[in-house]
Parts: C-alpha cells; sequence; structure tokens
C-alpha cells in the first residue's frame, strides 16, 4: 500500500486514541484521587461521569479567550503551542506492538522507527522546557516568572539523572532505535522470568527503572515536584495568565507527557509488549480472563445494585467487558490485541502510579528538590551507570 | 593493555597524564587534608611532588629517546609525539610552574585569597600545556589549548574582591574565546582540505596545493590571526596590558611566561608542520607583525608608569623578537627560538618576582614609583632586578643577550638585514625603558620604607631564576645543546 | 526533495542568525540562535548524520540554550536601551568590508569544492560510528575534554562561591 496513504490512517488512529487517552485520563485520575480521599469524584455528567471529560473539553473551548494586556503577545501565544506541538511529537517514535497484518498489510504499530528514537525523545523533552519557560516569562507576571524559572531550572537538573537512567539499559539492548531495544527483551529466563530489563542479566536494571521514574516525575511537574505550579506560592505558576484553550494545551502537554514517558518506560525496562511470562504457560488467556471476571463483576453488581441507576449502567458495562473478553479469544484479533494489551496495561500501571503518588505524597520544599537532584540523584546515576557499564563489558568477553 | 591505550601511548601519555591526576588530586587533598587557610602552603610541597614525578618521567623520555636512537615516539595513532621539542618546551613549563608556585603562597596570603584551587589550576593549566607542546592533532591541541586557557581566565580572576581581577578576567576570557573562534575556523577549514585532524596529513594536504590557492589561504589566514592572539603579537595584543595588570600578579608572571611559551610551542607546530609549504606567503605576514610588534611594544613601553603594563608591553616586544627566529627560519633561528623561550622564562619570571615581593599589606607595589630607593631598603632585589632588566634589554653577560644574538645571527644568516637593522634599533629604545626601572631603583630617594614581603620560597625562586639568568649567560654551551635537541626534524 | 529541505534549512538558518544579531532583546536573540541550531540539526540530519543532528538538539537547543533563557529570564535583561549608532565611518568602511568578506568567502567556497564531497544521506554517522571514532582515533582529545569540562566546573566554582 502507498506509504503516504498508511502513515495517514496510522497518524489518524493514533492522533484518535491518544485524545481520548488524554481526555479520560483526567477523569481517571479525579476519580481515583477521590476515591484515595473516599469522595465520589465526578459523577453528575453521564454516568460514573463518564462523559465529564466532553464537558470540559466544550467548556475549555467555548470560554472567553482572553490575552492580558501587559504580556509579550506573540510568545504569549508560541508558549502553549510549542508545549503541545512537542508533547504530541514525541509519541510518534513510540512502538506499541509488533509488525501486524491487517488484510494483507504488513506493518509496524508505530509511526515511525529512528534509528536514534531515543535520543529524539530526549531531544524533545529537552526542547519541551522552552514551552514553559516562555510562557512564564512572556506572561510579564512575577509568579508565571517564578514558575517559569522553577520550571527551567527543575527539568535542566532532573534531566541529567533521566538521561543517564536511560543509558544504562541502553548499554545491555546496545541500540537507539525503540523497537529493537523491545526486540532485544524478548524471551523468558528458566522459561517463565521475562527478559525485560528490569530482570535482564549481568545487570537487571530495577534501580535504574526507579531512577527513571523519579526523574519522570520531575520532568512532566508531577507532584511531588510539581513546584513550578505550586498553588499556595505561585497562584498557578507559569499558566497564571492563560486561559481557555492555551491553557487546555498546557493541559494537554502535560498529560500528553506523562503519557509519553510511561511508555518509554515501558519500552525501556518492562519489555514493552512482551506479556511477562510465556504462552506456553498461558498468558494468552491473561486478558480474557481480567475482562470476563470485569464483566461477571459488573454484572453481579448491576443485579445488586446499590444505587438505582446501576440497574441499567453496569449491565451495559458488563457486556462491553464480555465483548472485549470474546475479542481477546479470537486467534485473529488476538496477535493484534495482545501486544496492544500488555504495552496499555503496563503503560497503565504507571500511569495508575503517577497518580497514586499524587494522591498520597506532599510537595517537596524547592532547595530540597535541587539538593536532591544534584548532591542524590546525579551520583546514583552516574555510579549505576559505571556499574552497568563494567558488568556489561565482564559479561560480554 | 589494550588495543585502546597501548604501552606506548601511556609512556608518551605520561607526563601530562601525571598533572592531571595530582592537579585533582590537589582538589581533594586541599578538601579533606589541609581545611586550614595556615596549612595551604603545605599545597605548595604537594605541587613540587607532581613536579618531580613529571620531571622523572620528562628524564625517562629524553633517555628513551636517546638510548633507542629515535627522533620522536608518536602515540594515540597519531594524536601525540614525544620528540626533543616537546621535551625541551616541557622542562620549560615545568620550571615556570616551580617557580610560579614558590612564589605565590606569601602573595596569596596578603592577598586573602590562598586557596588550595590555585594549586590545581596551576597543574591542570601545566597539563594542557603538555597537550599543546607535545600534541600532534588539530582536536587535541586545540583542547590542550583551552585547558591552559580557561584554567588562566579562573586564576586571572582569582583576586574575586578586586575589580581590576575581574575587569581583566572578563577582559581576557571574551578576547581569548573570540581568538579561538578564528583560530578553530582556521583548523575546521584545514580539516576541511585535508579531510583529517592530523597535522602530517595537512601538510601533505597544504604541499600538494599551490600556496596562495583561496582555501589554503583562508586556513592560513584565519589560523595565524587565532595564534597571533595568543602570544599578544601586534595588532592582537589589546589584550595584555590589561590582562597582565588586573590579573594577580604571581598569575601575570606564570600568563607571561608560561603561556606564551606554550602558544609559541604552538605556533612553531602550527607552521613547521602544516604551514611550511606556505612559508612564501606567511613570511612578510610574520614580518610585519614582528616589527609591528616591536614598535608598538617598546614605544608603549616608554610611557608606561605601572611595571606590570611596562612589562606586558615589553612582552609583546619580545614575542617580535621571538617571531624573528622563525622568520630565519634556519636551524640557527630554531636554536634561536628555544633559547630566547627559555631565557625569557627566567628572566622575565625574575623580573614578576620582585614585584610579587613588593607586594606588602596595604601597599599595592606595582608602580615604577614603588621600586624607588629599592637599593636602600632591600638591595639583594635591587641587584637581582638589575641582572633581570639588563638581561631583558639584552646586554651582556646575561642570557637575554644568548637569545638575542642567535635571533639576530639568523636573521644574518639568511638574509634578512634590514629587518635585523630594525630589531636592533628597538634593543635601544627598550633599553631606555629597562633603565627607568633601574634608575628609580638606584637613584631615587625612598618612598616608603615598609621591608619587603620575603618568604622562603620567594628567596629561593629569585635565586634560582637569577642564577640561570646568569649562567646561560656566562656558560650557554649545555643549554645551547638542549635547543638543538629540541629542533623538529 | 533533499535539496529543497536543504534551502528551506539553510535559509531559515540565514535568518534566524541574522535576527540573532538584529533583535533588541536578549531573550529573542537567545529564541534566534535556537532556530540556527535547530535548523543545522535538520542540516545534518539531510547528510545522514542522524546522531549528531540528535546531539546537535540535546547538547545546544536542550541544554545550553535553555541556560542561556535561563539566566537573561533570571537577571529579567530588559531590551538595550539606547541603541549605540553606528557611525557614518564605521557604515563607510564595515558595509563595503562586509560585502567583500562574503564574496571572497563564497569565491573560495566555490573554487574548493573538494573531490569526493558527498551527497545527501550518503554519510552514515550513526552511534556506533561516532562512538568508534571517539575511543580510537580521537580517544586523546576525547578523555582530554573531560578535564577541560572539569576545569570550567573548577572555574565557576572559584569565581563564583562566595565562601571557599
Amino acid at each position: 500500500m502507498n506509504f503516504f496513504l498508511l502513515s495517514l490512517i496510522k497518524v489518524g488512529l493514533v492522533a484518535a486514541v491518544l485524545m481520548t487517552t488524554l481526555a479520560y485520563l483526567q477523569w481517571v485520575e479525579r476519580k481515583v484521587i477521590a476515591h484515595i480521599q473516599l469522595r465520589v469524584g465526578p459523577s453528575r455528567v453521564g454516568p460514573h461521569g463518564l462523559l465529564q471529560p466532553l464537558a470540559d473539553v466544550i467548556k475549555l473551548i467555548t470560554k472567553e479567550d482572553l490575552i492580558p494586556a501587559h504580556v509579550n503577545k506573540f510568545f504569549y501565544l508560541m508558549a502553549p503551542i510549542l508545549a503541545v506541538a512537542l508533547a504530541l511529537t514525541s509519541i510518534s517514535v513510540i512502538p506499541f506492538g509488533p509488525q501486524i497484518n491487517v488484510f494483507g498489510v504488513e506493518t509496524y504499530m508505530q509511526l515511525t522507527d529512528l534509528n536514534i528514537g531515543v535520543l529524539v525523545l530526549l531531544a524533545i523533552s529537552g526542547l519541551s522546557v522552552y514551552g514553559i519557560a516562555l510562557a512564564g516569562w512572556a506572561s510579564n507576571n512575577k509568579y508565571a516568572l517564578l514558575g517559569g524559572l522553577r520550571a527551567s531550572a527543575q527539568m535542566i537538573s532532573y534531566e541529567l539523572p533521566l538521561a543517564l537512567a536511560i543509558a544504562s539499559p541502553l548499554l545491555l539492548h546496545n541500540s537507539l532505535s525503540l523497537r529493537e531495544i523491545v526486540n532485544a527483551q524478548d524471551g523468558y529466563y528458566f522459561g517463565f522470568l521475562a527478559r525485560w530489563a528490569i530482570f535482564q542479566m549481568p545487570m537487571p536494571q530495577i534501580f535504574a527503572f526507579i531512577l527513571f521514574m523519579i526523574g519522570a516525575f520531575a520532568e512532566t511537574n508531577r507532584i511531588p515536584f510539581d513546584l513550578p505550579e505550586a498553588e499556595n506560592e505561585l497562584v498557578a505558576g507559569f499558566h497564571t495568565e492563560y486561559s481557555s484553550m492555551k491553557f487546555a494545551a498546557f493541559f494537554m502537554a502535560e498529560y500528553a507527557n506523562m503519557i509519553t514517558i510511561c511508555a518509554l518506560a515501558t519500552i525501556l525496562f518492562l519489555g514493552g509488549w512482551h506479556p511477562p511470562f510465556p504462552v506456553e504457560l498461558g498468558s494468552g488467556y491473561v486478558p480474557s480472563a481480567i475482562f470476563g471476571m470485569a464483566a461477571a463483576i459488573a454484572l453481579f453488581h448491576g443485579l445488586n445494585p446499590a444505587r438505582p441507576k446501576d440497574r441499567f449502567t453496569l449491565p451495559v458495562f458488563a457486556i462491553a467487558f464480555f465483548g472485549l473478553a470474546i475479542a481477546f479469544a479470537i486467534p485473529v484479533l488476538n496477535s493484534i490485541l495482545l501486544p496492544l494489551f500488555w504495552f496499555a496495561s503496563k503503560t497503565g500501571f504507571l500511569l495508575f502510579l503517577f497518580i497514586w503518588v499524587r494522591g498520597t505524597l506532599p510537595r517537596f520544599r524547592y532547595d530540597q528538590l535541587m539538593r536532591f537532584a544534584w548532591a542524590w540523584l546525579f551520583p546514583v546515576s552516574v555510579v549505576h551507570l559505571f556499574a552497568t557499564g563494567l558488568l556489561v563489558a565482564l559479561y560480554s568477553n | 593493555m589494550s588495543q585502546f591505550y597501548t604501552q606506548t601511548d601511556h609512556f608518551v601519555l605520561l607526563p601530562g597524564l601525571l598533572l592531571t591526576l595530582f592537579g585533582c588530586a590537589t582538589l581533594l587533598f586541599d578538601f579533606w587534608l589541609v581545611p586550614e587557610a595556615r596549612y595551604k602552603k603545605l599545597l605548595v610541597g604537594w605541587l613540587i611532588a607532581a613536579e618531580a614525578f613529571t620531571g622523572a618521567s620528562l628524564y625517562r623520555h629524553t633517555t628513551y629517546l636517546a638510548d633507542n636512537g629515535l627522533t620522536e615516539l608518536v602515540a594515540f595513532r597519531g594524536s601525540l609525539v614525544m620528540d626533543g621539542f616537546s621535551i625541551f618546551f616541557n622542562w620549560v613549563f615545568l620550571a615556570t610552574a616551580v617557580i610560579v608556585a614558590l612564589i605565590s603562597y606569601r602573595y596569596l596570603e596578603i592577598e586573602g585569597e590562598h586557596h588550595g584551587e590555585y594549586y590545581g589550576l596551576i597543574l591542570l593549566a601545566q597539563s594542557g600545556m603538555f597537550f599543546l607542546a607535545a600534541g600532534t592533532d588539530l582536536v587535541t591541541i586545540f583542547v590542550g589549548l583551552e585547558l591552559m586557557a580557561i584554567s588562566f581566565y579562573v586564576m586571572v580572576g582569582f583576586l574575586r574582591a578586586d575589580r581590576r581581577s575581574n575587569e581583566a578576567a572578563m577582559k581576557y576570557l571574551l578576547l581569548g574565546a573570540f581568538s579561538s573562534g578564528f583560530l578553530v575556523y582556521g583548523f575546521s577549514v584545514m580539516y576541511g582540505m585535508s579531510g583529517s585532524t592530523r597535522l602530517s596529513d595537512i601538510a601533505a594536504s597544504f604541499a600538494a596545493r599551490d600556496p596562495w590557492d583561496p582555501i589554503a589561504f583562508l586556513a592560513l589566514a584565519t589560523t595565524v590571526v587565532g595564534l597571533l592572539f595568543k602570544i599578544s603579537a601586534v595588532p592582537f595584543h589589546m589584550w595584555a596590558p590589561d590582562a597582565y595588570e588586573g590579573a594577580p600578579t604571581t598569575v601575570t608572571a606564570f600568563l607571561s611566561v608560561g603561556s606564551k611559551a606554550a602558544s609559541f610551542a604552538f605556533l612553531m607546530r602550527i607552521f613547521l608542520g602544516p604551514l611550511a609549504a606556505s612559508r612564501e606567503v606567511w613570511e612578510p605576514i610574520l614580518i610585519g607583525v614582528a616589527i609591528l610588534s616591536m614598535t608598538v611594544g617598546n614605544l608603549a613601553a616608554i610611557s608606561q608608569t605601572n611595571v606590570k603594563r611596562l612589562l606586558a608591553y615589553s612582552s609583546i616586544s619580545h614575542a617580535g623578537y621571538i617571531l624573528l627566529g622563525l622568520i630565519a627560519g634556519n636551524d640557527t633561528g630554531l636554536k634561536g627560538v628555544a633559547i630566547y623561550v627559555l631565557v625569557y622564562t627566567f628572566m622575565n619570571l625574575g623580573a614578576f618576582l620582585v614585584i610579587v615581593a613588593l607586594r606588602r599589606e596595604n601597599i599595592i607595589g606595582e608602580d615604577v614609583e614603588d621600586l624607588a630607593g629599592l637599593m636602600h631598603r632591600g638591595p639583594g632585589y635591587a641587584i637581582l632586578m638589575l641582572i633581570f632588566m639588563l638581561s631583558l634589554a639584552g646586554i651582556p653577560p646575561t642570557a637575554g643577550f644568548i637569545g638575542k644574538y642567535y635571533i639576530f645571527l639568523s636573521l644574518m644568516q639568511t638574509g634578512h638585514y634590514l629587518v635585523a637593522v630594525a630589531a636592533a634599533l628597538y634593543v635601544a629604545v627598550a633599553i631606555y625603558y629597562y633603565f627607568r626601572i633601574v634608575r628609580s631603583m638606584f637613584v631615587s630617594d625612598v618612598s616608603e620604607p615598609t621591608p619587603l614581603a620575603a618568604s622562603l620560597g620567594m628567596r629561593v625562586a629569585v635565586a634560582v631564576s637569577a642564577g640561570l639568568t646568569l649562567a646561560i649567560g656566562l656558560y650557554p654551551e649545555p643549554f645551547l645543546q638542549m635547543a638543538q635537541t629540541s629542533l623538529i626534524r | 526533495m533533499d535539496p529543497i529541505l536543504f534551502f528551506i534549512f539553510a535559509a531559515v538558518a540565514v535568518i534566524c542568525a541574522i535576527s540573532l544579531i538584529v533583535q533588541k532583546h536578549p531573550i529573542k536573540s537567545a529564541l534566534s540562535l535556537i532556530g540556527v541550531m535547530g535548523s543545522l540539526a535538520i542540516l545534518y540530519l539531510l547528510l545522514g548524520a542522524e546522531f549528531i543532528a540528535a546531539a546537535q538538539l540535546i547538547v545546544y537547543a536542550g541544554a545550553i540554550m535553555v541556560l542561556f533563557v535561563f539566566v537573561i529570564m533570571l537577571l529579567n535583561a530588559g531590551e538595550e536601551k539606547s541603541p549605540a549608532r553606528p557611525s557614518w565611518f564605521a557604515k563607510l568602511l564595515g558595509i563595503p568590508l562586509m560585502i567583500a568578506l562574503l564574496g571572497i568567502l563564497s569565491y573560495v567556497i566555490q573554487r574548493a569544492a573538494p573531490e569526493g564531497s558527498l551527497a545527501f544521506g550518503e554519510y552514515t554517522g550513526g552511534a556506533r560510528e561516532v562512538g568508534r571514532a571517539l575511543f580510537t582515533t580521537y580517544l586523546l582529545p576525547f578523555e582530554i575534554t573531560s578535564v577541560l569540562i572539569l576545569i570550567a566546573i573548577l572555574g565557576a566554582v572559584v569565581l563564583a562561591k562566595k565562601e571557599l
């Protein structure tokens, strides 16, 4: 098939899925935080608040588009565009699954595979500082400026341990192409232990994974490192002066960055789309079993409703889950859906981790944040990189 | 060892490696073992230990070459070379660094900025000089140059509370970076011409082209501008007086001697290596630059009242004289360059030593008037200063004469009579301003009677410099042989 | 396709470079420089030196220029107050000299198009090749560079720290 047409279809698919995920990630976050805090969360718009994201989008689009009089207009408008454009660009190198065959067309579940995919992601994450820094500067507001300064200082500082944490699994995988990195993690030790980077010999990358996740929290400006938008000190930080879609752009950028970095963690450390235990031990039945159980639970609660409306909504969910369970059991769809399932569930787990941490941890103080990066995280990642390099060199001889 | 780092590589690299490691160790040593300010002078001993090891490895290089009848030993796939030239210049750097360290501790204590980092920077700057003198690859040489230059930027600004020092560091940094830009541009064109960064490959590429080939000329012109900046030759000398005046005097001494010697080593490597084939292009340029340097250096020095500025201009004129040896270009001339650099090291260091001794609590002691009546306050220093001034002016029986003698001889041999006459005329001008200092010391009355800041290190350093200045003048034979071994084959 | 992209990004690079000099506000100058770096990265990419392109983006645009912007923001440096008007002498001498320099340079580069110059994408400068060159041909300069960086850090500490 025509390369351009195929790419266009894939871009459309990825964009649609990504945008939906972005919107619903926000809903998941609000729900999870609500449950951590023993609240209900959004529940008015649609069943269980499922239409809340839609309502939010409509609200943000229709709000008055305000440009304060004192801002530097060009950069003020450029900043959110830059932020969201860079955040969405990085998804283009992420592979979601292996080569698949749809109606006779062989293609990879990835927009483009670069020999230097990892470096491209690093470059984009380095550039994404500008969106925030410029927003802070162009707003001509002291809170925004301080927020922008904090963000750039923080992102520069945490990029170093992040990059070093990325470098050590690369020593094991011996490639910079994300697809090859995932392929290098195929197979199992002793027939059941996955050869994911966090388990891989000679140097299990579990520490690099932890370092990476810490750096990832800081790079995405999430709690406990959300100093750039610490509301009790800086109002809303760098986006204080932004409203409507321009605010939404920053919002989208933050969530898109979260998704990208979780996907990157999945690829680098958690074996990408490879299942945690071999197909021979039945990993192929896991999604069907999970969705089947979810359907059963939803059906049970639908039959014994806690609230009147559950009588209608939960059976609908049960049917949907049951449909998914069947879809995963069909052999033809299986080969496409299984990798996607594992990839999505690993990434989803990491995203849940982000939300979980937000619900439980307090924010750092600024000097603690900086000292932590330079006096602890950076030396540890350097030592870890050296240790990995040494072991790989010894092992390969 | 491995294929990446062979035994030969290690042997050739050894002096640079020792300097770098000792330099880094100084920082740790300073931090852990001597945190208290009054024990910081122990670091001078540490530095001398480092130099002893470095000297031992340089000695091993000399004997190795002699025993095996080699003229050079190439390492790191042609990035680094060990030959008479690099060994000779490294001895010069070593002597400079030791003398500077000896005079520094008292001076820095008086200035209230006695920190261990200073000694680390001396060693690291010297390691940069090692790579400048021994490098045969553009990248190695350039990194060595920057290693030296950055250390010097920091050392020039070492007196952080002194605004003159800050200003000098800023000017030196800006112009140094600017000149490095020229140099690197020239290097990049050379790389573009030859597809290699090895000096030998570039030399072949130059030889294969017409000397007036535009791209070769572009490479030559930009490289020469960068090089002339580094040796502070006119018209690229503007930074030198300001940097010399504002820097701590000990650093000025190091800068005017070590940095200049290293830059000359670098310049000789480039001019006698890659650019040797284009001699007809650069010879007129260098003649002009040398004569301009002598003119501006000597004439501007006359009106200076600050001794450091005066010596800065005098060093510009000395750069002109050294260039003359390169212009002559025969063996006598190149030997003359080597011996001139050696001589200049000790006499110029000596002159700065006396200025350092004049710096006391609350007295800056940098003006010509501050030297007034030095004969009555410190007759020893006054007499030694006289020797250094005689030598700088080039009057026998001091070492300065030997240096100038070989330069003039080579000019005569190669038929550059007019240049020789001009250079000789400027010697007369130089005598005038050097003797202003001498007159102030011996004829004027004492302006303020505070005794000089003498320390053991200072006494040793002055004695060594003066002794060598006289020794080279009176019995030059061993030093001439040393210079003879330094010729690039 | 490649030549078109080359001319587009070469033009962007030149325009950004001019803007860098002409702009009065330091942030705008810094952002123009980022534009130059970015377009250079794309030119490297067109030549096939993908690793160098990525390194250019990560190191220059992503690290060094961020620090520039950061410092400009921290100092809150405003627009240049009284733009120094170049004297008529400077214009009289400078403009012809500049044109002459450009002419000479373009002549030289035209004349010197070396034999065996590369076509677009012919050079394969992946991470592997760059790494191999760094650890064989350029091993020594590569290692000394680490000392150079150490000195730069040391210098920053010496000059900027309040109490040593």
